[in-house]
This record gives structure tokens, C-alpha cells and sequence, in this order.
């Protein structure tokens, strides 16, 4: 039996502003339990909420990155529940009037296929406060600090068809949100927080199976195993006969399983009203147009502009753009170097592959662009040779910093002496007759090893270029 | 002394023919002698008060004075005051005193204003008698077997007992109006937006307004200079340009178009109280006005949509009080699902409590479209009224109340008949334009009051109309002999 995934994710992505949605408390994380939150954030009667404009410009900008709808007249509504963590009983939300509506999203998976993928909406809302049940004998802790911090809800359409899908959309948001600056997009402290909605159904099915919402999976990982599991879970209930029963479940990255929470069949009525403390928030084209002046150069964009400008692959200029910091970090060391794929390839294959053993992202590099740059700069003007360049790089990672410094101290400069590098070679045609009588004989193939003789004298530090043309000179003399 | 308006207090504190304190000190000498009868006041704040006084008698020395400087005046406990208890009426805030002064009592503290206390209010503004308080039924200084009417019925018994010179109150359906009414004194709404309601506690957003309930209308436009304007901290206050409204209290009503909507002038109304509007509206003529008749179609629907609108939002904005962070705190809870049901349970009085649930209910699944959105129709319908008979008037005159103040306990039993008290009153909130009561005539010992309303930031307009009357006639001047 074949099955499909049917995936769509609910990404609340908390916005980088200096003060909450509406009230003027800090939104720094890791302060002193409920040392950030005003009379407004505690929900002392009286109190109004006023709108950070930051926020709406934040919302509107990711609205124009995904090519989406701007809702020229968003409203507010109010969310009812009670929960201790969520001070006014209700929760400031847009429901039928998002800031944000119908956008897309393109996604290049490992193979290069490309898929488009919709997003229905993203709204504005504010964060709930943290309950802490750890240390208070039997009673429940409520730290405020969060309460009221600006969320962007954004969510897509059940377009993803599988879990690396939904991993490809997820970093794409998570690039395009950095990129944008909007958020820091960290996951492990909650700023970025996926919900997924999973359903399966057999191949050539149109209508969609019941689904379930996995809630909070706090890395690109989990979400992965997350979905993976829940399939798995799904088409197995279904084949033994079961079905399955719409609900919220957890996902637990210890076991690597997911458990139920609770079932929607008895789900919350909200109650949602427009929120009469708030007017509509209306903005008119000028207002978007000045937005869409402020913003960066998106992946995308940047992406086909490396391809063109650079000479670039497109599987190049796909992973250098997958992160501002990345692409900044390349054009930068481009710049510096005046070579473009030299650069590609040392950001990429030496840069990426030294993050990935460390576990650090580019902002955590232990090599600065300039340093790249200018370590790239000595191979083209001949100070050092590539290969030698490796050894500078790998001292620039241990702390090392002057690149010109490591190559003068550790006597890597190459041999570019035409006298020295012929008396190298006379040196080596002297000590191998053997091989000299076998070249001459014809076979071409020994010429290798001359290479390697002299180059393992010289220390690596003969300019290859001229070793070659002197070695061919010499052994047709 | 004391019965005098607040302009002329301010112009025998400028005469020095008596200080602030000295005035404040009598204030309290009769708030002390009077107040256990009459419960206005929840809280007297006696010290601060005589603080304020002896400061302002220096401002007003150094010559550094508004016509506020000195006067002692009382808040509606619905406004936060900080360092002071504000219990808006309820079990829920017996023990709340607030950390920040709400808008309306800084800007008349900046203008040196004497707080002498905190007046009694029906819960959370839940009512129209002002027996749903928490601390007791206020009583109406004219008959203490009466009621004040409600909710400002603290605000509007001490400005009439001459417990303070003018007090604050907030209108949600009628609650200055209705109170201003029944004790014989003058009361305004404002257009919705115009008076911030940044601390004032919420009862149903988009209907909520703050206002004076005072002596003159005069007082009205002085307290209206202090208290309305632009204020970033209410995102529904309206940035309308500042106007004085005493401005045009001096202006002939020659040419003044007044309409008289006929559904409120039919056999519903007592025909005393409609004799005695008739003699008012001949008063305004003399002065030349002319008068005709309008139309508002829509107004016998003011009162169900009002109690779906109202309760909708009330039972959100009530969401807060969960024992949780501040307020009453149910003893020993089991658990959180406890903490919360007796915690509201207990701190809740009925009325709050039935109003809750209707909003509750209104707003549920299966239920909006046929409750709220319908509310809101009709909402705009009765808007349209408005501004249909605002192209032929300049201001519509009819009752405040259908009668005057009734018994207490005379209409607890059922609280629909508690809620036709303000069919005359509510569209006003509904539509968002302002309305003022005044004095217009006595019953059986028993002031009736005659209701202004106008279209939007029409406030210096109706004051005109009003300060007119009173210089013509004298109800407004009427006390109460309060034993």
C-alpha cells in the first residue's frame, strides 16, 4: 500500500523588537522572572494596549518577501481563554483580518528540484507569559517577561508533501526572517516555534485524512523526526485497522515519539470579538512602498545575482545564500581577494566544512572575512601556493591571526627564484636516473613524481607553476 | 459655601475670602457628619487631601493657578488614583490600590485639583440604582428611601449633598446622565474618544466614556477644559484639536434648531415629567430656539443591542480578575480550576456575575452571528438615526429618565425592568455622541432632568444650550435639605 504525507506548519516566529506588542516593557530574553513586565503586562484594570509600530513594519515586510497580500486594514480581535500565563483572560490576535494574507515560498531540495509552497496567512499576536512548576511546593510559578512579546504566526497551506519538505520550508523561513531581520530565529530559546499539522491518505486520494498537530518542536531536527514519527504512527494505526482521531500531540525528543495532548472533539471556544481597546490598523500603498525601500536583498534575489555576477553554480550561490551571514561573510572575502569562485569554493568547502566539525554558526567563525580574503589574496599574487594556503588556514583557526605574519614566521613564502627552483630540479634529475631514462623512454606518467621530489624537498614551497615549466625544460634537454 | 459651583469657589479662593484648606476642612467636617447616611463615598482621603489643599493655596499665592487650583473635588472609585484603594465598587478590588493615577485624575491633579475621595458606584458600573456596590446602596440626598440612580450614583449624591464642589463619573448606558437625573445636578457624556480611559477600569470598551457630574454646566465646561484631549496611552482617544468649552456658554440661542424625537415624548413617559419638559422646551423658545419633531426608528432596539454589546465586552475585560495577580483570592485553593471558580465566585456580586454570562453566551460558537453582529447592525443603524436628524437640528431634547428616583429595592427583582431605566439614554453610547442631563424641573419634591444630545464634538454646543437654560431658570440651584 502507498501512502501520501500531507504536512502544513504553523510557525510563530517572536519579533526582534526592543519593546512588547503593546506595552513599552523590555523583550530581552533571560531576565529575572517578571522583571519585564509593566501595569499593562500584568493586567492591572484600567490599562490599554498601544500598538508598537515596529511590529506592523516587521509584518509587512515579511509580507512583501513572500510575495504575499498586505491587508490594508488589519483588526485585532480578542482570543479568550484563562490560563494563569496569560494575564488578561484573552489574547490579543488577528483573525479575519491578518496583516499579512495569501504569499508563497520556493524551496530547493538536496536534489534540486524546486517546489512552491503557500502560505495562507501570517498574523499578528502577543506571546503568553512562561508558568514555571518547578520549586514552589505544590503551586505554580508565573514569570511575565514574555507575556505580550510580538509573535508572527505564519501559516502555510498542506502543501509540504514530506518531513525534508517541511525542513526545506522551515529554513527557508528561518533565512528569509533573518535576512529581513526581523526576528533571531533561535529556536533552542524559543524564538522561532513550529506546530505541524500531519495527516496521510492513500495515493490518488483527493480528500485530506484526519489530521493532528504536533506542538512545539523546538529544532529543524526534531521537526524532521517529529513528522517522520507521526506518519509512521498514522499509517500503522490505519493498517491495523484503527483511525485516526483529530487532537494536539507532543512531541518528546527524548523517546523520539509523539503522545497525545488533547483532543480537539472537545476543542476551546474562543469567543474571538474585535478588540474594542484597539482601532483598525490601516496603512495605504505609500506606506508599503517605504517599507519595501528599507529592505534587503532576499535569498532568492541574491541567489540568482551571485549566479550572474560571480559566474557562480547555482548549487554555489544556493548554500552561500542560505543565510545572510553567509552571503555578507562571501562578498565580503570576494571583495577583499577580487576573486569570486576562489572564493566560493574556500567558503564553502574549507569555511563550511571547519562550522560543521566546530558546531558554529558563520557569526561564530574563528576566521574573519578579511582574514579569508587575505589568505585567498596570497595565493593569487603568488606568496603562497594553495596548497600551502591550508596550512595558514588552519592556524588562522587556532587562534592565529595576521595571515602575512603566520606565512613570514613559519617560512611558507614560495620559491619563486628562478636559480633556486633550477637547481632544485637539477638536484632531482640527478638523483633519479632511473626515472629519468623512463620518462624519456616515453612514459609521460613519471613526470608526477618529479613534481612530488622536488615539491617534498622544497617543503611544498616551490611555485608549482615555474617547478613544472623548468622540470619539462630540463628532461627534454 | 460649600453648594457653590466651581467657578465661584474659584473666584473667592482668588479673593482669598477663604483657603483651599479651609475649604477642603469643611468638605470633610460634612462628609464625616453626612457620609454614614448617605454612603457616597468609599474612601475619604482626608490627609491628602488637606496636602493638596495647603499646596494649592500656595500655587494659587504665587499666582500659578487654574480655576481647578484648590477645589476640592471627588472620583467615580472607578478611576485608579495611586496609593489609594480603588475598588471600582467590587469584593474583586477591596484590596487594590493602584500603582498609577488613571488619566482624568492626573490631568485634574495637574491642574490642581483637591481629591477628597472615592465615590460609591454599582459593581464594575453594572447597574443603574447603585445597589449592586459592594459597599452598600448609595442613598439619594433628596429622599433618603430613594435611590441615586446609578452607576455614578456616589459621584452624583455627594456633588448634590454638596460633599464635594464637582465630581468625575463614566457613562456606559446612562450612568452620569441617569444619576444626574435622579439627584437633581448636571451630567456629560462626551463623544466617545474625547476623555482618555487610560485607568479608568474597564467595563465595556467601546462604550465607556468619562465625564463631570456637576453643578452648572459651567462647572461641566471647566471640567471638560482639565480632563478631554489627545492621549497616546488610550488608542481610542481622538486627536481632535483643544477647544475651551466655556467659549461659547455666552451664546444667544437665536436660531438653535431643536428636535424632539417622537418615540420619546408617547404614553410610556409620565405625564408629569412630560409637562414639565414642555415648560422647558417654552423656556428655550423664549430664548429663541425653534422646535421640531424627529425621527430615531431604531431607538426601541438601543436597549437589546446595548445588552449584548455590553456584556460581550464586559465578559472579556472581567477575564483579569482570576485571583492570580492582584484583587480577592479564594482561600486555600485545590487547584487552579478552584483558585479561579471561587476566587470569581466569591468576588463577583450578581449582577456581574449574570452579565458575564450573557456575554459569554452571546459571543459563543452557533451563537455571534445571531447576538453580536446583530448588535453591531443594529449599532450603525441607530448611528444613522443619529445623523439623519443631525442634518434638520443642532440638538435633539427629550427625558433623561422615564420617571424620577425610585425606591430602593423597588425594581431588584427583575433586572429587564432595571434595564428599560435607561431607553432613553443608551442610544447615545451606542452612536458614540455626546449627551448631557440638567435640572429642568421638580416632582413631588423630586428632581427631573431634561437630556441634551448632540452630534459628534457638539460638547461646547450643548454646554451653551445648557448654561442658557440655567441662566434662565433656577432647578440647577435647587438643594436638598440632607439631615
Amino acid at each position: 500500500m502507498s501512502w501520501e504525507t500531507v504536512i502544513g506548519l504553523e510557525v510563530h516566529v517572536q519579533l526582534a523588537t526592543a519593546s512588547k506588542l503593546f506595552s513599552g516593557s523590555s523583550t530581552a530574553f533571560g531576565a529575572e522572572p517578571n522583571t519585564q513586565a509593566n501595569i499593562y503586562d500584568l493586567a492591572l484594570p484600567g490599562t490599554l494596549p498601544v500598538m508598537n509600530e515596529e511590529v506592523l513594519r516587521m509584518a509587512v515586510s515579511f509580507g512583501l518577501a513572500v510575495d504575499a497580500e498586505i491587508g490594508k486594514r488589519s483588526v485585532f480581535d480578542r482570543k479568550n481563554y484563562f490560563y494563569p500565563d496569560l494575564p488578561k483572560g484573552y489574547q490579543i490576535s488577528q483573525l479575519d483580518h491578518p496583516t499579512v494574507g495569501k504569499g508563497s515560498l520556493r524551496i530547493v531540495m538536496d536534489d534540486g528540484s524546486e517546489k512552491v509552497i503557500g502560505i495562507t496567512r501570517a498574523h499578528i499576536e502577543e506571546d503568553a507569559g512562561k508558568s514555571l512548576h518547578e520549586d514552589f511546593q505544590g503551586m505554580s510559578g508565573i514569570d511575565l517577561n514574555r507575556a505580550g512579546t510580538p509573535l508572527l504566526e505564519i501559516v502555510s497551506e498542506p502543501d509540504l508533501r514530506n518531513a525534508k519538505e517541511a525542513v526545506a520550508y522551515l529554513k527557508k523561513l528561518h533565512s528569509i526572517i533573518l535576512y529581513l531581520g526581523i526576528s533571531d530565529g533561535n529556536m533552542s530559546q524559543g524564538s522561532m516555534r513550529c506546530d505541524a499539522n500531519v495527516s496521510v491518505r492513500r495515493k490518488g486520494e483527493t480528500e485530506f485524512g484526519t489530521r493532528t498537530e504536533i506542538k512545539n518542536i523546538n529544532s529543524f531536527r526534531f521537526v524532521e523526526k517529529a513528522i517522520n514519527h507521526e506518519v509512521q504512527r498514522q499509517i500503522d494505526l490505519i493498517e491495523d485497522g484503527g483511525r485516526v482521531i483529530q487532537e494536539t500531540r507532543l512531541y518528546d525528543s527524548d523517546r523520539d515519539e509523539t503522545r497525545s495532548m488533547r483532543s480537539k472533539e472537545v476543542a476551546n471556544d474562543y469567543r474571538y470579538f474585535p478588540e474594542p481597546d484597539l482601532l483598525p490598523v490601516v496603512i495605504d500603498d505609500a506606506y508599503i512602498d517605504a517599507v519595501r525601500a528599507t529592505m534587503p536583498e532576499l535569498p532568492d534575489a541574491r541567489c540568482s545575482r551571485f549566479v550572474k555576477q560571480y559566474g557562480l553554480s547555482e548549487y554555489d550561490a544556493d548554500v552561500l545564500t542560505s543565510s545572510r551571514a553567509m552571503a555578507d561573510y562571501f562578498e565580503q572575502v570576494a571583495q577583499l581577494c577580487g576573486d569570486a569562485k576562489l572564493s566560493a569554493n574556500w567558503v564553502t568547502v574549507d569555511l563550511l566544512g571547519l562550522l560543521n566539525k566546530q558546531d558554529l554558526d558563520i557569526q561564530q567563525s574563528p576566521v574573519t572575512p578579511t582574514q579569508l580574503g587575505t589568505l585567498i589574496s596570497r595565493i593569487k599574487d603568488n606568496t603562497i601556493s594553495g596548497k600551502i594556503a591550508k596550512t595558514v588556514f588552519e592556524a588562522l583557526t587556532e587562534g592565529e591571526s595576521d595571515v602575512d605574519q603566520i606565512i613570514e614566521s613559519r617560512g611558507l613564502k614560495q620559491v619563486t627564484d628562478t636559480g633556486a627552483i633550477e637547481k632544485l630540479v637539477d638536484d632531482v634529475i640527478a638523483a633519479n636516473p632511473d626515472q629519468v631514462a623512463q620518462y624519456k623512454g616515453g612514459k609521460e606518467a613519471v613526470f608526477g613524481y618529479f613534481v612530488g621530489q622536488a615539491m617534498k624537498i622544497s617543503k611544498g614551497k616551490a611555485n608549482p607553476a615555474q617547478l613544472n615549466e623548468l622540470l619539462r625544460k630540463k628532461l627534454s634537454e | 459655601m460649600l453648594s457653590k459651583t466651581v467657578a465661584e469657589l474659584s473666584a473667592a479662593l482668588d479673593r482669598k475670602d477663604v483657603s483651599s484648606v479651609e475649604l477642603t476642612q469643611a468638605y470633610l467636617d460634612r462628609i464625616e457628619k453626612l457620609n454614614p447616611d448617605l454612603n457616597a463615598y468609599i474612601t475619604v482621603c482626608k490627609e491628602q487631601a488637606l496636602k493638596q489643599a495647603a499646596e494649592a493655596d500656595k500655587q494659587r499665592a504665587a499666582g500659578n493657578s487654574t480655576p481647578f487650583t484648590g477645589i476640592p473635588i471627588a472620583h467615580k472609585d472607578i478611576f485608579c488614583t495611586r496609593d489609594v484603594l480603588t475598588t471600582c465598587g467590587s469584593r474583586m478590588l477591596h484590596n487594590f490600590v493602584s500603582p498609577y493615577d488613571a488619566s482624568v485624575v492626573e490631568r485634574l491633579q495637574q491642574a490642581g485639583a483637591v481629591t477628597l475621595g472615592k465615590t460609591n458606584m454599582d459593581e464594575f458600573a453594572m447597574g443603574s440604582s447603585n445597589e449592586t456596590s459592594y459597599y452598600g446602596p448609595v442613598r439619594n440626598p433628596w429622599d433618603s428611601s430613594r435611590v441615586p440612580g446609578g452607576s455614578s450614583g456616589g459621584s452624583a449624591a455627594a456633588v448634590a449633598a454638596d460633599l464635594c464642589a464637582i465630581a468625575t463619573g463614566t457613562d456606559t448606558g446612562g450612568s452620569i446622565r441617569q444619576p444626574a437625573s435622579f439627584c437633581g445636578i448636571t451630567g456629560l457624556k462626551p463623544t466617545y474618544g474625547r476623555v482618555s480611559r487610560f485607568g479608568m477600569i474597564a467595563f465595556a470598551s467601546s462604550l465607556d466614556q468619562a465625564g463631570p457630574l456637576s453643578k452648572s454646566a459651567e462647572d461641566a465646561a471647566l471640567m471638560m477644559n482639565a480632563i478631554a484631549g489627545l492621549d497616546s496611552r488610550d488608542s481610542t482617544s481622538l486627536d481632535h484639536p483643544a477647544e475651551d468649552f466655556t467659549a461659547h456658554l455666552q451664546q444667544s440661542l437665536k436660531g438653535l434648531r431643536i428636535g424632539l424625537p417622537r418615540d420619546h415624548f408617547t404614553a410610556d413617559l409620565n405625564p408629569a415629567v412630560q409637562t414639565i419638559l414642555q415648560d422647558a422646551i417654552k423656556v428655550l423658545e423664549s430664548l429663541g430656539a425653534s422646535v421640531t419633531e424627529v425621527d430615531l426608528p431604531h431607538n426601541h432596539l438601543s436597549v437589546p443591542a446595548y445588552y449584548v454589546v455590553a456584556p460581550a465586552e464586559a465578559s472579556a475585560n472581567l477575564s483579569r480578575y482570576d485571583g492570580v495577580r492582584f484583587g480577592h483570592r479564594a482561600e486555600n485553593p485545590v487547584n487552579l480550576e478552584d483558585l479561579y471558580k471561587r476566587s470569581r465566585s466569591e468576588g463577583f456580586g450578581d449582577e456581574v456575575k449574570r452579565r458575564i454570562m450573557v456575554g459569554t453566551y452571546a459571543l459563543s460558537a452557533g451563537y455571534y452571528d445571531a447576538y453580536y453582529k446583530k448588535a453591531q447592525k443594529i449599532r450603525r443603524l441607530i448611528k444613522q438615526d443619529f445623523d439623519e436628524a443631525f442634518k434638520s437640528v443642532d440638538v435633539i431634547l427629550g427625558p433623561t429618565s422615564p420617571h424620577t428616583a425610585f425606591k430602593l429595592g423597588e425594581k431588584n427583582a427583575d433586572p429587564v425592568t432595571m434595564y428599560l431605566e435607561d431607553i432613553y439614554t443608551i442610544a447615545v453610547n451606542l452612536a458614540g455622541i455626546p449627551g448631557m442631563s440638567l435640572p429642568a424641573g421638580m416632582l413631588q419634591g423630586l428632581p427631573i432632568g431634561m437630556q441634551l444630545v448632540g452630534p459628534a464634538f457638539s460638547e461646547a454646543r450643548l454646554l451653551n444650550v445648557a448654561h442658557q437654560f440655567q441662566l434662565n431658570t433656577d432647578w440647577h440651584q435647587r438643594r436638598p435639605e440632607v439631615k
